[in-house]
């Protein structure tokens, strides 16, 4: 494992060139085979393996759409079944927010926000590694549950009393409760890791107004995160606890309510939807610049925005309970924050088309997909504006017109700029380049793929079609429209398939990259592709926003760091001022442990209460085991 | 790509301490998810009462004296909380040895007495929405006294080894007794809904 | 026939509600093809040449565009609030109204009961509501297990019915005609099949048909339909139906006491004939399963039976 030189203490002063980087990676590098895949912090390793996990569960959940579709091309269709359907969609919803979508933005972030701001690894990178296998955990238990038919089948919001004791027999709403459990804990750690990351670690020299644009949504991201996510784990507990041990939250015969439920997890899943939009946001804003070949356009107006959204979104909650019955003038205050969310959304697409129009476009695969975003999220953002009326959306709410809403704005709104990210990103995650050619062949057949599935759908959603039906009758006059959908829709998978197979293939035999295939101006290009296990041999200082793009010639970079201790640079809040050359722990199999004990103690207790207490013990042990300190140089201060 | 160096970090401390740390922001972040939980859960309280017509919900208000006894044991701990963090910025090992004793006597005692409490609050979590909601405000709160004490019975154990002569486990002291300021302090309006709004 | 959209509106609300979306809509439209002119023609003018680096007349020309776009922004999302703040206002005209019905969700069909001042007027029906052309009719919403949601698109945007809460709706239908409205608000295995139907009617015909719904179930003349009552007394059926004028008073599942007139059975799953009847009743699991009136045992005369006595409900 690695081999702690206690007694030299190297500094990077004193080797150079082949020397400092042996030395550098003998500190720092995961040691190849199964043993060093279980102990590595490295974020770029973890962040990497974030990152294919989340696409296949994207795969997975494409794949219940796909069941979906089918079904519903024909009316009274009998390939699935009430039962089947009604799981089919609760996980098709489930699996895309929490275990894709979401973590999708944190994966891509885990791995290059460190880069991005030139350190050497992420905050705490045991509970990286930590946050990483207890998603893992999560994701199987769900699928593992579906494949066993206890998949649940409330909704992806479990409204009760349906997910209630009383409506809900057998496991599948806890399976449910317990999924969230595991993905906000590992959401949860990821946005504290980002928080100090940002803050903190930042390359000397990173002023506020040089972050780039990418890494200020991730932090606004991250403080959404700490401050929705404990609302969902409040409700879920509760649902868990009114389940098992007989508690009355939402049992309105003992003084609960059924509105409580709705209320907790909106002031969750509104915030949960900007969780995802908001780094998608970073990426266009971040990837304009090599791609219009100038520096995004109000880059002040971009960041306000980005705050304000993330301030906004928690005052929108209710604008999914225009129905239940709330007073009126209440759900008006609604409307208008809602609407008001259009602000920033609009200064961000102004700013953007700004960009381009004072810039050179070049057409690459990944400004193709940011044109597809343009096209489609501000069609998905205006119809949400049209949902926020009051009384409009009690024409549409919970019908398909909110359906191809949502997947306008996730799909359009997210994963278009997440596909674009992956194109510009590949070659510093793999070292490879994505194909060009098949990249425009699968963007051209998502986005008309996509767009002609999910538009029939706001018509359907008007004459009647409401969401969660696992059949309709032939006198209702959907047939025809459902069926282009679905028939769509295969275009759209194809669209998707194409873009794997680019992936698989590129990865193998791609074209070898540069460092800097794009020209690109952020630190992340700095360095190798794929960088080496410290990120940096140096690291660097920046005096702009646009490092690589202001000093062509050479990089600007500190030295004085040791090389034989896990080291990088603490500095100051907002000036970025260097105050410590701060230890980074060394690979740990501690992590996976009080993973592996946290998944026994969550999953049983579906089963039985007592779990929490005789769960804990092994918790705590793994807990010691992890933070007690090893000798190694990193304990040094 | 060439490199040009421009700034030395030679002089740097190895670590830093206070808001110079990552684990002292990190343990602030938590904290903020923390608050945010109990803020929730009050809020579900006061949220189930606005709806109720009487409240407490077919229950006489909680028995005062565990409780209130908790809050002044909880008080008196802040004392020498703010010592052994003053002392462990002077890292000063053998004060800091002796205060992690007492605070640890000072996670225990509230629990014994909580023990107590849950019976005083003279209704069952099962019974009614009043009584689930009061039990998972006491219940959220006993679990970060449980957890904040085994953070502090290691602690305690660390710094009698030979690890304790460090200025990052100096560091843990004064991040530990940060987050014991949290958990008195996220009780007081636990306590005052609790205890004094059902008496309203 | 578009008897069930928010497109083809016949009812008070849902003619000022289909004015609104379409405003909405059409001006929506056209942000989104100025926005997408904007950009056609952002990547359009593109200079020959290298790219040059930012230049201070360009930057402040963009400002003042990106500027006026935001101003434009918030002049349409603030009259946007406005229209839909004063919209909702008109909807909610609660008025005079003598007719009264509650409606009750359960899983899965509709149960309705017409109330009235007049304790001796009311009567209980399910799945079918008639009401009087011209009228407000309000509706007293409430669920019994889960919540469901109350939608006729073709008269009103919807409502929730919830649990432990009283949620009303007004409607009021401008032309006569039969909606169908379908429950919107996902209430487990069998939503999909949660329809009901409107029926609205001229003041003559609603009061005709409230008086015959108002009286107990007719004796039936023809000898099969009379075998068909025995059989439904004895077995199970009795204990979760009623039918008004027999011992049968369960209330688990639907009123029967005029099923034979509505027009469809079981939540709007079929049209009511005696074989459809017939079909449910012999096996209500395969046709809708999972929904909450188990397979009663019956032998193919007792099943002919019950499904004329049913039939016969008129
Ligand atoms: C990435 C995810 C994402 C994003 C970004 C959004 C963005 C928005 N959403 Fe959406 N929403 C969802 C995901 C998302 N939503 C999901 C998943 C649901 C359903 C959950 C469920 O029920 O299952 C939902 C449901 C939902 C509802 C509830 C509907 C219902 O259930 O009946 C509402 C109601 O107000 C709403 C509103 C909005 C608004 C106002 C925005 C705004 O942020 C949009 C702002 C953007 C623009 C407006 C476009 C760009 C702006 C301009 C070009 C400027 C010019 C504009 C004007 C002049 C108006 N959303
Ligand atoms: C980010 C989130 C996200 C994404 C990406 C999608 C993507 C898609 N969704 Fe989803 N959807 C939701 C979030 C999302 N959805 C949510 C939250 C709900 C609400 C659930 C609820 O009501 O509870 C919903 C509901 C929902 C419904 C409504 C169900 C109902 O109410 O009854 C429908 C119906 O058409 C649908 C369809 C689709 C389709 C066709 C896609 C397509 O875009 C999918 C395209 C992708 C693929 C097809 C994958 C292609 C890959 C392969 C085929 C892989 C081959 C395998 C390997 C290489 C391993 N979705
Ligand atoms: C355990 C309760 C139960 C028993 C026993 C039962 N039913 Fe039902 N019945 C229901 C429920 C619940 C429904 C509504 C089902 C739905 O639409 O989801 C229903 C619906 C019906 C309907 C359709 C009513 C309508 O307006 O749509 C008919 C007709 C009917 N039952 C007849 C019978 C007969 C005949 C028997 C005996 C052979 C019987 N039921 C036994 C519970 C029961
Ligand atoms: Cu009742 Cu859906
Ligand atoms: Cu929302």
């Amino acid at each position: 494992m690695n081999s702690p030189a206690k007694a030299s203490k190297t500094r990077d002063i004193d080797i150079q060139g082949t020397r400092l980087t042996e030395a550098l990676t003998e500190t720092w590098k995961t040691p190849p085979g199964i043993w060093g895949a279980l102990t590595t912090v490295d974020h770029k390793i973890i962040g990497r393996r974030y990152i294919f996990t989340a696409f296949i569960f994207l795969a997975l959940g494409g794949v219940l759409a796909a069941l979906m579709r089918i079904q519903l091309a024909q009316p009274e269709a009998r390939l699935l079944g009430a039962d089947r359907y009604n799981q089919i969609f609760t996980m098709h919803g489930a699996n895309m927010m929490f275990l894709f979508a979401v973590p999708v933005m944190e994966a891509v972030a885990v791995y290059l926000v460190p880069l991005m701001v030139g350190t050497r690894n992420i905050a705490f990178p045991r509970l990286n590694a930590f946050s990483y296998w207890i998603y893992l955990a999560g994701g199987a238990l769900l699928w593992i549950a579906f494949a066993l038919d206890m998949g649940p089948d409330v909704g992806w919001f479990a409204y009760v009393p349906l997910s209630g004791p009383q409506y809900a027999a057998g496991k599948r709403a806890d399976i449910w409760a317990q999924m969230i459990t595991f993905t906000e804990v590992s959401a949860l750690a990821v946005a504290v890791e980002m928080v100090v990351t940002i803050f903190k670690q930042r390359a000397p020299g990173m002023t506020l107004d040089r972050i780039p644009v990418f890494v200020w949504a991730m932090l606004v991201t991250s403080f959404l995160i700490i401050m929705a996510m404990p609302a969902i784990m409040v409700a879920s507990t509760s649902l868990i606890l009114d389940r098992l041990v007989g508690t009355h939250f939402f049992n309105p015969a003992e003084g609960g309510d059924v509105l409580l439920w709705q209320h907790l997890f909106w002031f969750f899943g509104h915030p949960e939807v900007y969780i995802i939009f908001l780094p998608a946001a970073g990426m266009v804003s971040t990837m304009m610049e090599p791609f219009a070949r100038r520096p995004a356009f109000g880059y002040l107006g971009l960041v306000m925005a980005l705050i304000a959204t993330g301030i906004l979104a928690f005052g929108l909650w209710v604008h999914h309970m225009f129905v239940t019955g709330l007073p009126r003038l209440g759900e008006s205050f609604f409307t208008a924050s809602s609407m008001a969310i259009a602000i920033p959304a609009g200064v961000q697409i102004f700013c953007w088309l700004a960009t381009l129009w004072d810039g050179k476009p070049v057409f690459k695969t990944p400004l193709l997909f940011i044109i597809g975003f343009f096209v489609t999220f501000v069609i998905g953002g205006l119809t949400g504006v049209m949902v926020a009326s009051v009384p409009f959306d009690t024409q549409v709410h919970d019908t398909y017109f909110v359906v191809a809403h949502f997947h306008y704005v996730l799909v359009g709104g997210a994963v278009f700029p997440l596909l674009g990210a992956i194109h510009y990103w590949f070659p510093k995650l793999t070292g490879r380049m994505m194909s060009e050619t098949l990249g425009q062949w699968s963007f051209w057949l998502i986005i008309t793929g996509f767009n002609a599935t999910f538009f029939p759908m706001h018509i359907l959603g008007l004459e009647g079609m409401p969401r969660r039906i696992y059949t309709y009758q032939p006198d209702l006059p959907w047939h025809a429209l459902n069926l282009f959908a679905s028939l769509s829709s295969i275009v759209l998978t194809a669209g998707f398939l194409l873009y794997f197979i680019n992936v698989i293939r590129s990865a193998r035999a791609g074209e070898v990259a540069s460092d800097n295939p794009w020209d690109a101006p952020t630190l992340e290009w700095a360095t190798t592709s794929p960088p080496p296990s410290y990120n940096f041999a140096m690291i660097p200082v920046v005096t702009s926003l646009h490092p690589l793009w202001d000093s062509r010639d050479a990089l600007l970079v500190a030295d004085g760091l040791r090389t034989d201790r896990r080291e990088l640079v603490v500095t100051s809040l907002n000036t970025a001022e260097p105050q410590a050359r701060e230890a980074s722990p060394r690979n740990s199999i501690w992590p996976l442990l009080t993973a592996i004990a946290t998944s026994i103690m969550l999953i049983w207790s579906i089963f039985t209460p007592w779990a929490v207490v005789w769960g804990s013990i092994p918790i705590a042990v793994a807990l010691i085991g992890w933070f007690w300190p090893k000798g190694t140089p990193e304990d040094e201060a | 790509m060439r490199e040009r160096i421009v700034l030395h970090l030679g002089e740097l401390p190895l670590h830093g301490m206070g808001m110079q740390s990552t684990t002292w922001w990190g343990t602030l972040a938590f904290m903020l998810i923390e608050g945010t939980g109990f803020a929730l859960a009050i809020a579900v309280y006061l949220y189930l009462m606005s709806l109720a017509t009487t409240w407490p919900i077919n229950a006489p208000p909680p028995d005062l004296l565990p409780g209130t006894l908790v809050t002044l044991i909880l008080l008196v701990s802040l004392v020498p909380n703010i010592l052994i963090s003053r002392w462990a910025a002077q890292q000063d090992l053998r004060k800091v040895r002796i205060a992690l004793v007492f605070m640890s006597i000072f996670g225990i005692t509230p629990l014994i007495v909580r023990i107590f409490e849950f019976p005083a609050l003279r209704i069952s979590w099962d019974t009614n929405a009043y009584g689930s909601a009061i039990w998972l405000l006491l219940g959220l709160h006993t679990t970060h006294i449980i957890t904040d004490l085994a953070d502090t019975l290691v602690l305690a154990a660390l710094m009698f080894t030979s690890h304790g002569q460090n200025r990052r486990r100096f560091g843990d002291v004064q991040d530990n007794a940060m987050y014991w300021n949290f958990v008195v302090v996220a009780w007081l309006p636990i306590y005052g809904c609790i205890y004094w709004l059902a008496r309203l | 026939s578009n008897w069930q959209s928010a497109l083809d509106v016949h009812g008070t609300s849902a003619i000022s509600l289909k004015h609104l979306i379409l405003l909405i809509v059409a001006v929506c439209s056209l942000v989104w093809m100025l926005v997408m002119v904007g950009l056609i023609w952002a990547l359009w003018h593109r200079r020959e040449g290298r790219p040059t680096p930012p230049q201070a007349g360009r930057e402040r020309h963009m400002t003042i565009a990106v500027t006026g776009a935001v101003i434009v922004t918030v002049v349409i999302i603030g009259t946007f609030t406005v229209i839909s703040f004063f919209a909702t206002r008109g909807l909610s005209v609660a008025g005079q109204d003598d007719l009264t019905i509650r409606v009750r969700g359960l899983q899965w069909w509709w149960g309705l009961e017409y109330i009235g001042p007049d304790p001796a007027l009311r009567f209980e029906t399910a799945n079918e509501i008639h009401i009087p052309v011209g009228r407000n009719v309000r509706l007293k919403l409430e669920g019994l297990d889960v919540i469901h949601s109350f939608w006729v698109p073709s008269l009103a945007g919807k409502q929730d019915l919830i649990p432990g809460r009283s949620n009303e709706l007004v409607i009021r239908a401008e032309k006569a005609g039969v909606y169908r409205g379908q429950c919107a608000e996902y209430c487990g295995m069998q939503h999909a099949h949660m329809a009901l139907l409107v029926i609205a009617e001229s003041q003559e015909n609603f009061d005709r048909w409230a008086n015959a719904e108002r009286n107990a179930a007719a004796q039936p003349v023809e000898e099969e339909a009379a075998a068909g009552m025995q059989t439904f007394l004895t077995k199970p059926c009795a204990a979760c139906h009623t039918i008004r004028g027999t011992i049968a008073a369960g209330t688990t599942g639907p009123d029967l006491t005029h099923v034979g007139s509505r027009r469809t059975i079981a939540a709007g799953l079929f049209e009511t004939t005696r074989g459809s009847l017939a079909a449910w009743i012999a096996d209500p699991q395969t046709i809708k399963p999972g929904n909450n009136m188990p397979m009663v045992p019956l032998t193919p005369d007792e099943l002919r039976a019950v499904s004329a006595y049913m039939a016969s409900l008129k």
